[in-house]
């Protein structure tokens, strides 16, 4: 493996709630390599957009640290953002719609490049809207964000991070608000984008399927915790952690042809409040193979082959 | 035995210079007990089907054409004092968000009793309190969450109680709009399962609509795909998914991609979806058509049962007169 461009170590994000604390991330640790697509996935609620937007120097974490290209950050140097750029799951919302794609788009160059000449901002632009294949560009260069169907939208949003020219992309949910027919273009740009230029990816999913079709690795979040990761394939098709198990049980699969297994899915549970989550492993009070230990006791991470880990105590004793 | 017919159902939007038509020729029928998938993208017209069909629809919609025959009437024809006998005895539904169905200031118990009493004027408060608190249980929430308001139940809680809700009085027919899109994939599961679970034991048909065709191809027994206003095919939900005929209803098929066979590289379906003001003459889907041809820019394509199929049918030029040549 190389070295990781954007690390989190250990990073916990609790945040005051009247005279209560929301313990939204405890103790993530992730790594995102360059031309590699990490997928995080989870319920809402999981932690899974407090992390991106810890990655995103949002705000800063209660405890933790955040690595770019190993030095930890502190603040929000403009630095940091020529290097690691967010992209949100609400096209609508992401764009100002006051001004055309041309200038949603300088700015960003003009911010972060020393541009000389006008010619040379065109320039930029137009080469900006054919990576994400917007063309003929003259078309879309002087619309407003109203006149953009959502996927366009969606390419100028990624358009403008990529003005920047990061070495990091974190999507979070950036298909979710898309049109099924028109999520995989985006999925596949999102793709080339990693290969063409190297750049790492944390794609950010309640869908697993998707996840499956673009990343490389999975990490499962539930309740604030990473509870299992490794290889996509590995993790799909042999989860290891009881949580991941229902999560990739409950997604629709149309290859399934065992439907009745619908019918013994009626009290499957719901996730703790992180006000004032369960002790010891947060998914115990739904797991079906909790112990006494786990009642008690946070399960360490497992170190398993092929780059493999989880957080379950099954897998720690066996 | 059909519970539902719908016929020739056109839903236009009046306002500004031009009509805006969102439900355009629409025909299908739902048998008893059965759970029929609406899928279509946004826009595709399947909102404006389901306040259609349910007689919720406000202007500037108007349904300009169509029957909507439910046991032997027709809707469009009903006033409101015939319809409101209707509603909730006969025809309910179930909105995305119960966030926005529920009243908020309201106990969850005392919003089912409100409707249990105002069908059954004979019922009396205790009792319709118990048979809230039964409601509540046959979707898995605790008798002792009926004195509950809906802001201390969860999303997914939530959910539930407006689909037990709808069945307080017994419907024959549930619409449901997208009710799952506001919840997680473990949730869905769930409520997929109790919704199955009480079709069985009551028998009562849904209308379900979504945008996640994933789903309806686990849960509906028959699917119908809209695409700009039109029904483009119907078929059961094992022949669309093996043998989709539509170019549209098989670019969206594979748009999802797998979860556990092999990955090759998929496209989705180049270009958007019609703008309805300004909608594409001829076939709806011919502009994004990787198998369009002469003609498919003029020639509106019917619905047409395909051959050896009964209950497969399909509007595309590349099935005449039902030829199922593909």
């Amino acid at each position: 493996m190389s070295q990781p461009v954007l690390e989190a170590r250990a990073v916990s994000k609790h945040f005051p709630a009247g005279r209560s604390t929301v313990r939204a991330v405890e103790d993530a640790t992730l790594a995102l390599q360059p031309g590699r697509i990490v997928a995080l996935v989870g319920e809402s609620g999981s932690g899974k957009t407090t992390l991106a937007r810890l990655l995103a120097r949002f705000y800063p974490p209660t405890s933790g640290e955040i690595r770019l290209h190993g030095e930890t950050v502190k603040g929000k140097p403009r630095a940091y953002y020529s290097d690691v750029q967010l992209i949100f799951q609400d096209p609508f919302g992401s764009l100002n719609p006051l001004h055309r794609v041309r200038y949603n788009l300088e700015r960003a160059v003009k911010l972060h490049h020393a541009v000389r000449s006008r010619a040379e901002l065109d320039q930029k632009v137009t080469e900006l809207l054919e990576r994400v294949s917007l063309t003929p560009t003259e078309q879309y260069l002087d619309k407003f964000p109203h006149e953009l169907s959502g996927g366009q939208r969606q390419r100028v949003v990624i358009a403008r991070a990529l003005a920047v020219e990061p070495k990091v992309l974190l999507g979070d949910e950036p298909i979710s608000m898309l049109d099924v027919s028109i999520r995989l273009e985006m999925l596949n740009l999102l793709d080339r984008l990693r290969t063409e230029d190297g750049l790492a990816l944390l794609y950010i999913t309640h869908d697993i399927a998707s996840a499956r079709y673009l990343c490389d690795d999975i990490v499962v979040m539930y309740a604030g915790r990473m509870v299992e990761g490794g290889l996509k394939e590995d993790v799909i098709a042999n989860p290891l952690h009881p949580y991941t198990q229902l999560l990739i049980d409950s997604s629709p699969d149309p290859e399934r042809r065992d439907r009745p297994n619908l019918f013994d899915a009626e009290d499957l549970g719901e996730p703790p409040s992180l006000i004032d989550p369960p002790a010891g492993c947060r998914f115990h009070p739904r797991c079906p193979f909790a112990m006494n230990k786990c009642r008690t006791e946070t399960p360490p991470r497992t170190e398993l082959p092929e780059g493999r880990w989880t957080h379950c105590w099954l897998q720690e004793n066996a | 035995m059909s519970v539902l017919t719908v016929e020739g159902l056109t839903v236009d939007y009046v306002s500004g210079e031009r009509p805006v038509r969102a439900c355009d020729d629409v025909t299908f029928e739902l048998r008893q007990g059965e759970i029929l998938g609406v899928a279509g993208e946004s826009g595709s017209g399947k909102s404006t089907l389901i306040t259609a069909l349910t007689r919720l629809q406000r202007p500037p919609a108007v349904t300009t054409a169509g029957r909507i025959e439910f046991r032997g009437t027709d809707l469009v024809s009903l006033n409101a004092d015939e319809l409101r006998k209707l509603r909730w005895t006969s025809l309910a539904i179930v909105l995305q968000s119960a966030m926005d169905a529920l009243n908020p200031v309201m106990r969850v118990g005392a919003q089912f009793v409100d409707v249990l009493r105002s069908h059954d004027k004979t019922l009396g408060n205790k009792d319709a309190w118990a048979k809230a608190a039964d409601l509540l249980g046959m979707v898995g929430i605790s008798a002792d969450r009926v004195r509950s308001y809906p802001h201390e139940l969860s999303g997914g809680m939530r959910q539930r109680a407006s689909i037990a809700l709808a069945l307080a009085c017994g419907p024959e027919l549930v619409v449901m709009d997208e009710p799952t899109t506001a919840v997680d994939v473990v949730m869905q599961r769930q409520i997929l399962a109790q919704v199955l679970r009480l079709r069985r034991e009551l028998g009562f048909a849904v209308v379900f609509v979504t945008h996640d065709l994933s789903l309806l191809l686990e849960l509906a027994d028959r699917i119908a795909i809209m695409y700009g206003g039109r029904i483009v095919e119907i078929g059961t939900a094992e022949s669309l998914y093996t043998k989709p005929r539509h170019p549209y209803t098989r670019g969206l098929r594979d748009s999802f991609p797998p979860l556990r066979s092999p990955l090759r590289k998929l496209t989705g379906i180049p270009g958007s979806p019609p703008d309805l003001r300004n909608p594409p003459p001829g076939c709806p889907f011919h502009p994004r058509c990787a198998d369009r041809f002469d003609g498919c820019d003029e020639q509106r394509p019917e619905l047409l049962t395909i051959e050896d199929h009964a209950d497969h049918t399909v509007a595309c030029r590349l099935y005449p007169s039902g030829d199922d040549q593909l």
